[in-house]
C-alpha cells in the first residue's frame, strides 16, 4: 500500500460525499446508449464542478487535476477505458465499490489477477474482450504458473458460475468496478502504479494485522514471496533509567535557552525577506537578463568577475556575513583594513577558514603557523583575544584539529562585526563602490553628500524598475 | 515513589515547562506580524531545460554551488552529473547497489555521495588524476538506510539513516567522527546551516531536531507534525527552519523563539511532502508533493502563490540552485526539470 494510507481518509470522505445525492453530491444516472443503458453512471464535467464547488477550489485544472489523483488511486473510473484519468467533459464516470477501496489493504497476487484474465476469456461478451496488454499478461502468467493452471482455470469458472447468478444490471456494474481495481493494481503499460511505495517507508508495517487476502477467496497456499524489501525493523525497548536521566539533562538544556519574543522574530523574518528579494530571481527581474531565459551568460560573468556591480556592493552593507560571502567583499574589506593597518583580523578569520578545508596531513602544521604568526607572544600580527579564549585555544593547540580555533574566530569575528565592519561600510574605499563613483582626491564633506542624493535618487528608480519587471513577470 | 517514577515525574515536569516557555513569547503571531504585507503576485513558472537520461525512479537531487551543475540518483543504478544550461551528462557514474535514495555534491566541486539500501555512504572523487570517477571512500557504520548525505566540506561528511541516528565522518580516514542519536523512528533528511555549525534531521517519529556538529548535542526538537518528516531546510539566514510531512503540510519553526510559526496547508492538498526548498531571498517555499505537483507557497503569507504542474509521476526531490536562479525537480517519471 502506498502512502496512501494518509490521504486515504480524506479522499474517501469526498468519494462519499460526492455519491450523496440528498446532499448536494452528483446526479448518478442511467444512460441510454444504443441499444443498451449504461447503469449508475456521472459524467466527468460534473465531478469536476462539484469538486470545484465544494472544496472551494477556484481554477478548473486544479479540480481536474484533483479529480484525476482520485481516479488514479481506484475511487472513480472511466467506464470505457483502462486509463484513470479525469476529464472534464461528457465522458462517463462510475464509482468504485468500497470493497475494492485502497483502505482495504489490498496486496493482490498474480495468481488472482490470472483467475481475472481468465475468467474473462470464458465469457463471451465484447466489453470483457481482453486488451492487448492483458492478452501479453495472460500468456505470461500461464508460462509461471504452467503447473497450477488448472486449479487457477479451475477458480475462474468457479468465478463464472457466481457471476451468472447475478443480475444483468448489477454484473455490469461489478464487472466494471472490478476491472477498475485491476487497473489500479496492474496498470496500463505507460500509466503510473499508483500502489508504488517508497522504499524507504516499505517495511514499517502500519497494519500489522493485515493478512494478505484474495481478491476471489483463493487460500494462501503458502507460496506468496515476502516482499523484496525486507529489513528487521528496529526493536522497541523501554525506556531506562539513562534514557530518562538524558531526556532531563537535555531538557533542562532546552529550557536554559532563552526564547525570543514571536514578534521580533517575525520581524526578523520579514526584514531579511524584504532585503533580499530583490536579489531573488523568482520574485524580481534580474539585470541584464535571466540566462535560462535568454540563453545569455551576462548576468553569471558578472557574478563570477571580481568587479562587482552597485547591486552586489549594496549587499555587502546587509550583514558582515554577506561582506565575506562574496570574494570581492573580502577583498575590498581586507584593503579597507590594511589601510588602516589593523588587517590581523580579517587575515585571522580567513586563515582559520582555510584550516577547516586543509587535509588532514597538513592541519597540524598550519594550525602551529597560525598560532605563531596571531597569538604567540610577539606574533606579527597579533590579535586580541580575551583570556579565557586566549587559555581555550592554546589547550587545543597542544592536539591541534581543524577546528582548534572555533572559539577564537567566533570572538574575532564579533569584534569585526562591532567594530571594523561598521567603519568600513563608511570608508571611501566602500563608498566609491557603492555609489560607483571614481575616487576625488579633494573629498568635501559637501561632496559626499552631494553623491548620496544623486545614489539614493538612481537606486530608487532602479528599484521600482525591477518591482516593476518583477510584477510583470509574475502576472 | 520509585526512582523511575520520579525521573518520568521531572521530565514531565520540564516538558511543561518549556511549554510554558514557549507560550510567553507569544506576544503576537507570524501571520499577525505580517498582516499589511501583501501577498507575493502569482509565480508563474516554466520548464526551461528536461534532463533525460534515467531508465528508472528518481529518488534524488542536488545542485553544485556553480548553480550550473547538478548530480542525480536514480534507481536505474546510476548518479549522473549534469551541465543543467547544456543538459549535457558530464559523468555518468554506475553504482555497485542500484537502491540508492540519496546524493550530495561537495561544496568545492571535486566530490559527490550516494548511498541508499546498502547502509553505506559512497564517497565518488570527479577530479581523479586519470580523468575517471572513481570511489574514494565507502563510509559504512550505519545499521539502516542511507537517506541523506550533506557535504560540509571535501573532508566532512553528514548522512541520516533508517536506523534512527546520523553520524559525522572524516572522509580521509574514512572514519566515524560523531554519531548523533536521539531520533525515535527513521532520519529522513538533512540539512546543514548556512555557518555550517548546526545541522536539522527530519524523521518518522514526527519531529524535527537541531543538531551542534561540534559538540555533538541536540539543542532543540520540534513537534508539531503528525506524521514522518519527510523533508526539511533552512531558511537562508539560518534562523528557522521548513519541514514537510507526509501529513500534507509544510511547518516553519523559528530557531530563537523555539517553536512554530506557521504552517503551509490546503484542505485540496491531500498527499504527503516529498521535498521542499526556499527561494534565495526565502519569501517562496516550493515543495513536492507526491501528487506529481509543485507547490509554492507564500511564507510569509501562508498562502499558495504558484503550482509546478509538469512530472507524471512523484515529484521526489527538488532544490533551487545557490544563485537562487533556478529550481530543479526530479521525479520517480524519470525526468529532471529545471524551471524558472
Amino acid at each position: 500500500m502506498s502512502n496512501l494510507y494518509l490521504c486515504a481518509p480524506q479522499m474517501e470522505d469526498i468519494v462519499t460525499r460526492i455519491q450523496d445525492e440528498k446532499a448536494g453530491g452528483v446526479a448518478i444516472r442511467t444512460v441510454k446508449s444504443f441499444l443498451s443503458k449504461i447503469p449508475s453512471v456521472v459524467s466527468g464535467a460534473d465531478i469536476v464542478q462539484w469538486l470545484m464547488k465544494n472544496l472551494s477550489i477556484e481554477d478548473p485544472a486544479e479540480a481536474i487535476h484533483l479529480g484525476s489523483l482520485i481516479a488514479a488511486h481506484g475511487y472513480i473510473f472511466p467506464i470505457s477505458d483502462h486509463v484513470l484519468t479525469l476529464k472534464d467533459d461528457g465522458t462517463l464516470y462510475r464509482f468504485q465499490s468500497p470493497y475494492f477501496w485502497p483502505s482495504n489493504c489490498w496486496e493482490p497476487e498474480n495468481t488472482d489477477y490470472a483467475i481475472y484474465l481468465c475468467k474473462r476469456t470464458m465469457q463471451n461478451k465484447a466489453r470483457l474482450e481482453l486488451a492487448d496488454y492483458e492478452a501479453e499478461n495472460l500468456a505470461r502468467l500461464q508460462r509461471a504458473f504452467a503447473r497450477k493452471w488448472e486449479f487457477i482455470f479451475m477458480q475462474a469458472e468457479a468465478q463464472v458460475k457466481i457471476d451468472r447468478k447475478k443480475d444483468k444490471a448489477e454484473r455490469k456494474i461489478l464487472d466494471s468496478q472490478e476491472r477498475a481495481f485491476w487497473d489500479v493494481h496492474r496498470p496500463v503499460p505507460g500509466c503510473v502504479n499508483t500502489t508504488e511505495m517508497d522504499i524507504r517507508k516499505c517495511r514499517r508495517e502500519k497494519n500489522p494485522h493485515r493478512v494478505k487476502k484474495s481478491v476471489y477467496g483463493v487460500p494462501d497456499d503458502g507460496q506468496s514471496q515476502p516482499s523484496p524489501v525486507h529489513i528487521s525493523s528496529q526493536p522497541s525497548r523501554k525506556p531506562t533509567k539513562e534514557d530518562v536521566q538524558k531526556e532531563i539533562t537535555f531538557l533542562n538544556i532546552q529550557l536554559d535557552r532563552h526564547c525570543m519574543k514571536v514578534s521580533k522574530v517575525a520581524d526578523s523574518l520579514m526584514t531579511y525577506t524584504e532585503q533580499f528579494m530583490e536579489y531573488d530571481p523568482f520574485v524580481s527581474g534580474v539585470e541584464p537578463s535571466n540566462p535560462w531565459i535568454s540563453d545569455d551568460t551576462t548576468f553569471w560573468d558578472m557574478e563570477a568577475s571580481r568587479d562587482p556591480s552597485q547591486q552586489r556592493v549594496k549587499k555587502w552593507g546587509f550583514s558582515l556575513e554577506e561582506a565575506l560571502k562574496d570574494p570581492a567583499g573580502r577583498d575590498q574589506f581586507l584593503k579597507f583594513l590594511e589601510s588602516e593597518f589593523s588587517s590581523e583580523n580579517l587575515r585571522f578569520w580567513l586563515a582559520v577558514q582555510d584550516l577547516k578545508r586543509r587535509p588532514l596531513q597538513e592541519v597540524s602544521t598550519r594550525a602551529q603557523e597560525i598560532w605563531q604568526e596571531f597569538l604567540a607572544e610577539g606574533a606579527p600580527s597579533s590579535i586580541n583575544l580575551d583570556s579565557h579564549s586566549y587559555e581555550l585555544t592554546s589547550q587545543n593547540l597542544k592536539d591541534p584539529g581543524r577546528y582548534s580555533f572555533e572559539d577564537a574566530q567566533e570572538h574575532i569575528f564579533k569584534l569585526m562585526k562591532s567594530d571594523s565592519y561598521a567603519r568600513f561600510l563608511r570608508s571611501n574605499i566602500y563608498q566609491d563602490l557603492l555609489l560607483a563613483r571614481k575616487k576625488q582626491p579633494a573629498d568635501t564633506e559637501q561632496g559626499r553628500r552631494t553623491s548620496l542624493e544623486k545614489f539614493t535618487r538612481s537606486v530608487g528608480k532602479s528599484l521600482t524598475g525591477k518591482r516593476l519587471t518583477g510584477l510583470m513577470q509574475s502576472s | 515513589m520509585g526512582e523511575m517514577e520520579q525521573l518520568r515525574k521531572e521530565a514531565e515536569s520540564l516538558k511543561d515547562q518549556i511549554t510554558a516557555a514557549r507560550k510567553a513569547v507569544q506576544d503576537s503571531t507570524l501571520q499577525e506580524a505580517a498582516a499589511g504585507i501583501t501577498v507575493v503576485g502569482r509565480i508563474q513558472m516554466k520548464t526551461r531545460k528536461t534532463l533525460r537520461g534515467h531508465l528508472a525512479k528518481i529518488y534524488a537531487m542536488h545542485w553544485s554551488t556553480d548553480s550550473k551543475l547538478c548530480v542525480s540518483a536514480s534507481q536505474d543504478g546510476k548518479l549522473i552529473v549534469w551541465d543543467s544550461v547544456t543538459t549535457n551528462k558530464v559523468n555518468a557514474i554506475p553504482l555497485k547497489s542500484s537502491w540508492v535514495m540519496t546524493c550530495a555534491y561537495a561544496p568545492s566541486g571535486n566530490l559527490v555521495a550516494c548511498g541508499g539500501l546498502d547502509n553505506m555512504c559512497s564517497i565518488y572523487n570527479l577530479k581523479g588524476k586519470d580523468g575517471n570517477v572513481k570511489v574514494m571512500r565507502e563510509l559504512a557504520a550505519h545499521t539502516g538506510y542511507l537517506s541523506c548525505c550533506r557535504f560540509i566540506s571535501d573532508t566532512e561528511i553528514i548522512t541520516s539513516s533508517g536506523d534512527c541516528t546520523c553520524i559525522l565522518w572524516d572522509i580521509e580516514t574514512g572514519t566515524q567522527k560523531t554519531v548523533f542519536a536521539g531520533h525515535q523512528g527513521d532520519c529522513m533528511s538533512l540539512a546543514v546551516a548556512p555557518d555550517f555549525k548546526f545541522f536539522i534531521s527530519g524523521a518518522c517519529d514526527f519531529t524535527a531536531k537541531l543538531w551542534d556538529i561540534r559538540e555533538g548535542t541536540c539543542r532543540q526538537t520540534f513537534g508539531g507534525h503528525e506524521s514522518d518528516v519527510n523533508a526539511i531546510g533552512f531558511f537562508p539566514n539560518g534562523n528557522a527552519v521548513i519541514t514537510g510531512s507526509d501529513d500534507a503540510t509544510c511547518k516553519l519553526f523559528d530557531l530563537r523563539a523555539d517553536q512554530e510559526l506557521i504552517t503551509y496547508q490546503d484542505s485540496s492538498i491531500m498527499c504527503g511532502v516529498t521535498s521542499l526548498a526556499p527561494s534565495l531571498s526565502g519569501r517562496l517555499i516550493l515543495a513536492g508533493y507526491d501528487d506529481f505537483n509543485v507547490n509554492i507557497w507564500d511564507m510569509l503569507k501562508a498562502e499558495r502563490v504558484g503550482v509546478l504542474a509538469g512530472h507524471d509521476n512523484r515529484v521526489s526531490c527538488i532544490g533551487v540552485s545557490a544563485d537562487g536562479m533556478a529550481c530543479c525537480t526530479g521525479s520517480w517519471d524519470s525526468f529532471l526539470k529545471i524551471w524558472n
